[in-house]
């Protein structure tokens, strides 16, 4: 079940939970998400399929061991997840648990669902204001996340600031400016170059007098690796603290699903360095699969949030644990 | 944190030198090894399977050789080849005989294409080109802004069309433009798209058969996954591009991806992308692609640029004061000067493998290193030799010789010593053996 995203943003007024719409989920453009991530999925699939009921269970063996293991691999759930999963199914082979192609699959994504369940996966906007802060690598879609999730926090009844604290990258400003005008939020900015702490600082100030109900603070993107960057965002962290000793209520890492083992690294670092509460997966519109997404779960600790399925204000989707892993090894 | 290839290879391979043949058994153990670390390198395992079938035939009745251990020629074996994978083909763009020479500039979402249009044109002027930049990605939002102000910032012109709404006939009429105004070369920055999306991708084959570029390039994030195959493939089905910029290299993603893609498209790797600002691009250098990829650190590279600044005899006698700890502080200023000539020492720290991580990490602050060389400077020969004798007096002065101050010379003689002790343990510890010979002795500063 896809959940609504009164499920998914706590401390949303109004209305009652309503289902979303089945337009939303999937029907859309493309034949829908899922329906696409499948699709890209099709080919190793057909193979893994092909190849289990080839050999009709009788026979559990490597070949077939080795097939899951491609197919984990493949979708780049790293070396380690996939030998966890592997293991865990080849003990309830041993067991009786799984005798036929049904219990296989059922019992594979109820072990990559698992995976998933940690942590929480709302994100809270329940404080009066919430602060939000965007982190992650360069062009793994910090900025339009932050404009997707102002556009639904509106229309969920929200007011929504946004401050452009990325004053590095050439035109990053002008973007969130654009991203501003089309979720009509306002954006508190500086001059390129200025000090992010400093328009972190005016933006907190500004959503005061103005009432704002969420501050969405967008960042440079860095690597992991840059230490002084990396203090910057520790930085920027300790100007809302100040401000407002509970925030940033939500740091959201974005992941671009189409990063390999290195996504692991990152959500690492960054979660050391920021306190990460949750990951947004980007780019799931492509064929790559996210399979990071199970390594950062199951080895970090950290839920998966939300999905970014395409380049538009919509295509932003609850993070669905069921669902992801059905596409993952769909059967 | 030390588990390098090299590491596990001698782990299961041992570590005696020169042990005649590499056995049937040995190179089945090893091979798994490889296949894992290129798996945890995101080499696609399609890719991975072909290549470590190659490299086992080969490896197969090989001689080890005298001066190496089992691991180390197993590794050699897969570096080459690796080498001899990714290289062999020209790094050079084609230039036209007719200019504008036009370079097209393609690539998913976010993997760095306006910003290697900017870096390109900044190598080209540095070459002598007068090249123009066209900016043809209408769709994400302030992108022409974005390479306006690169352009500005690399002083190259920047074609767009207000409001333009058709990117083929931006792309057209920029090269016209370019053309006109006699420029040399025209860059043209696009919209980044996904290889599946078809609309988007026949856009780009518009304009390629439109404009006609003498090069096109496929940008592509060094953090890529499994996943690059698909994106290479499709890329060349639609639009044929004749080589790969790989960015943000100067993460520590192990870049398998640029394996992937060679494998799978035969298309070479040209330029390599290593940083946010505009000079932190390069052409590929496939040799240290292939110590990156195995996760050896940029072994190479190190290597190269310490042959350039240390004399091999200059290397040794610093080798054999080290393992005496006869380390004074005038090896050490030596040391430092033939480092840092090779360039910032930051970087050439993350390049090395085995190095700790907090040494990593460690920021260095090459004006705290011209305060080092000035105290040391302020130092007598017998305190140089013999910093024990170095008592408070003797600091008052050193502090005042080098315009600094007591708290700074402590310190450095606090660190000399602990670096002392590190530099003894990193020489005789277990933790390098992997490395080659070279590099203990070029590092130990
Ligand atoms: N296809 C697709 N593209 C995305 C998605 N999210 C962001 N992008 C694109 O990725 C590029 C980088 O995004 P941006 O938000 O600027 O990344 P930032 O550098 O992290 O702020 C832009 O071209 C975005 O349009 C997504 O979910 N799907
Ligand atoms: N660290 C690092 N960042 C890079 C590199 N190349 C580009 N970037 C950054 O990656 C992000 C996306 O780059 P951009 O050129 O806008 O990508 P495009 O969407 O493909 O045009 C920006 O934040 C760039 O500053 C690189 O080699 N290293
Ligand atoms: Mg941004
Ligand atoms: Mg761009």
């Amino acid at each position: 079940m896809t959940k609504s995203w009164h499920q998914v943003f706590k401390g949303l007024s109004g209305a009652p939970p309503e289902p979303v719409a089945a337009a939303e989920t999937g029907g859309e453009k493309k034949g829908g998400w899922l329906k696409r991530l499948r699709k890209g999925l099709a080919k190793s699939r057909q193979t893994m399929q092909q190849q289990l009921s080839a050999i009709m269970f009788d026979r559990l063996d490597a070949e077939v061991w080795e097939q899951l293991e491609e197919t984990l691999i493949y979708a780049d759930c790293g070396v380690a997840s996939t030998v966890h999963v592997v293991e865990a199914m080849e003990q309830a082979a041993n067991q009786g648990i799984i005798r036929d192609r049904d219990q296989f699959y059922t019992h594979l994504k109820q072990s990559l669902v698992d995976m998933f369940a940690v942590g929480d996966y709302q994100i809270d906007v329940s404080h009066q204001p919430s602060v939000i802060m965007v982190v992650g690598v360069n062009g793994t879609g910090k900025t339009t996340t932050i404009g997707k999730i102002a556009y639904h926090l509106k229309r969920e009844g929200k007011s929504v600031l946004l401050a452009a604290a990325d004053t590095f990258r050439a035109a990053a400003i002008e973007q969130l400016v654009e991203w501003g005008k089309r979720a009509d939020c306002p954006v508190i900015r500086q001059e390129h170059g200025s000090d992010p702490g400093a328009v972190v600082f005016d933006a907190i100030a500004a959503s005061r007098s103005r009432g704002s109900d969420v501050i969405i603070v967008d960042t440079a993107g860095r690597l992991h690796t840059q230490v002084p960057l990396m203090e910057e965002l520790k930085k920027i962290r300790r100007v809302i603290a100040k401000q407002i000793p509970e925030g940033p209520h939500e740091t959201l890492l974005t992941v671009d699903a189409t990063t390999g083992q290195n996504g692991l690294i990152q959500a690492r670092l960054f979660g050391e360095a920021v306190a990460v509460s949750g990951i947004v997966l980007t780019k799931l519109d492509g064929t790559a699969k996210g399979g990071i997404a199970v390594a950062i779960s199951h080895e970090l600790g950290l839920p998966i949030k939300l999905l970014g399925i395409g380049e538009q204000m919509d295509d932003l989707r609850p993070f669905d644990a069921a669902g992801f892993a059905e596409a993952l090894v769909a059967g | 944190m030390f588990d390098t290839l090299s590491d596990k290879l001698q782990d299961v391979l041992g570590g005696l030198k020169g042990q005649g043949r590499l056995s049937e058994e040995d190179i089945a153990r090893a091979m798994r090894e490889i296949r894992l670390a290129l798996l945890e390198a995101d080499v696609n395992f399609r890719v991975v399977k072909q290549f470590v079938a190659a490299v086992k035939e080969r490896a197969l009745g090989e001689e080890v050789m005298e001066s190496l251990t089992p691991g180390q020629q197993v590794i050699k074996i897969v570096h080459e080849e690796l080498v001899k994978l990714m290289g062999l083909a020209s790094t050079k763009l084609t230039f036209s005989s007719r200019p504008p020479t036009v370079v097209l500039m393609v690539g998913l979402q976010g993997s760095g294409k306006t910003t290697a249009c900017a870096k390109l044109a900044r190598q080209l002027i540095a070459q002598g080109k007068q090249p123009e930049l066209i900016a043809a990605d209408i769709y994400r939002p302030a992108a022409i802004e974005q390479l306006q102000v690169l352009g500005k910032q690399v002083k190259a012109p920047v074609f767009t069309i207000a409001g333009g709404k058709d990117a083929v006939e931006i792309a057209r009429k920029g090269v016209a433009d370019a053309e006109a105004a006699g420029r040399d070369v025209a860059i043209i920055d696009t919209a980044g798209r996904l290889h599946i999306d078809e609309a988007l991708m026949q856009e780009l084959a518009q304009m390629r058969s439109q404009v006609n570029p003498h090069n096109i390039l496929l940008v592509l994030d060094a953090m890529t996954g499994q996943d690059a195959v698909n994106v290479a493939e499709q890329f060349q089905q639609q639009v044929n591009f004749d080589g790969v910029v790989l960015t943000k290299l100067d993460g520590d993603a192990r870049g398998g991806a640029a394996l992937s893609v060679k494998a799978v498209t035969g298309k070479p790797i040209k330029f390599a992308s290593t940083g946010e600002k505009i000079k932190d691009f390069d052409y590929f250098h496939p040799d240290r692609m292939a110590s990156r990829i195995l996760g050896m650190g940029d072994v190479m590279t190190l290597i190269e640029r310490a042959q350039e600044t240390i004399t091999e005899k200059k290397a040794r006698e610093m080798e054999a004061k080290l393992l005496k700890a006869q380390f004074t502080f005038d090896d050490f200023l030596d040391q430092l000067r033939s480092m840092r000539k090779m360039g910032p020492l930051a970087g050439m720290l993350s390049m090395i493998p085995g190095i700790p991580k907090q040494l990593k990490q460690a920021q260095i602050d090459e004006k705290e290193l011209d305060r080092v060389e000035a105290i040391i400077c302020s130092m007598t020969v017998e305190e140089r030799r013999h910093p024990d004798i170095i008592n408070g007096s003797r600091r008052r002065r050193i502090a005042m010789g080098s315009g600094s101050d007591t708290h700074s010379v402590n310190q450095l003689l606090n660190r000399f010593k602990q670096m002392q002790k590190l530099m003894k343990q990193l020489a005789g510890g277990k933790k390098l053996k992997g490395l080659p010979p070279e590099l203990l002795r070029t590092f130990n500063v």
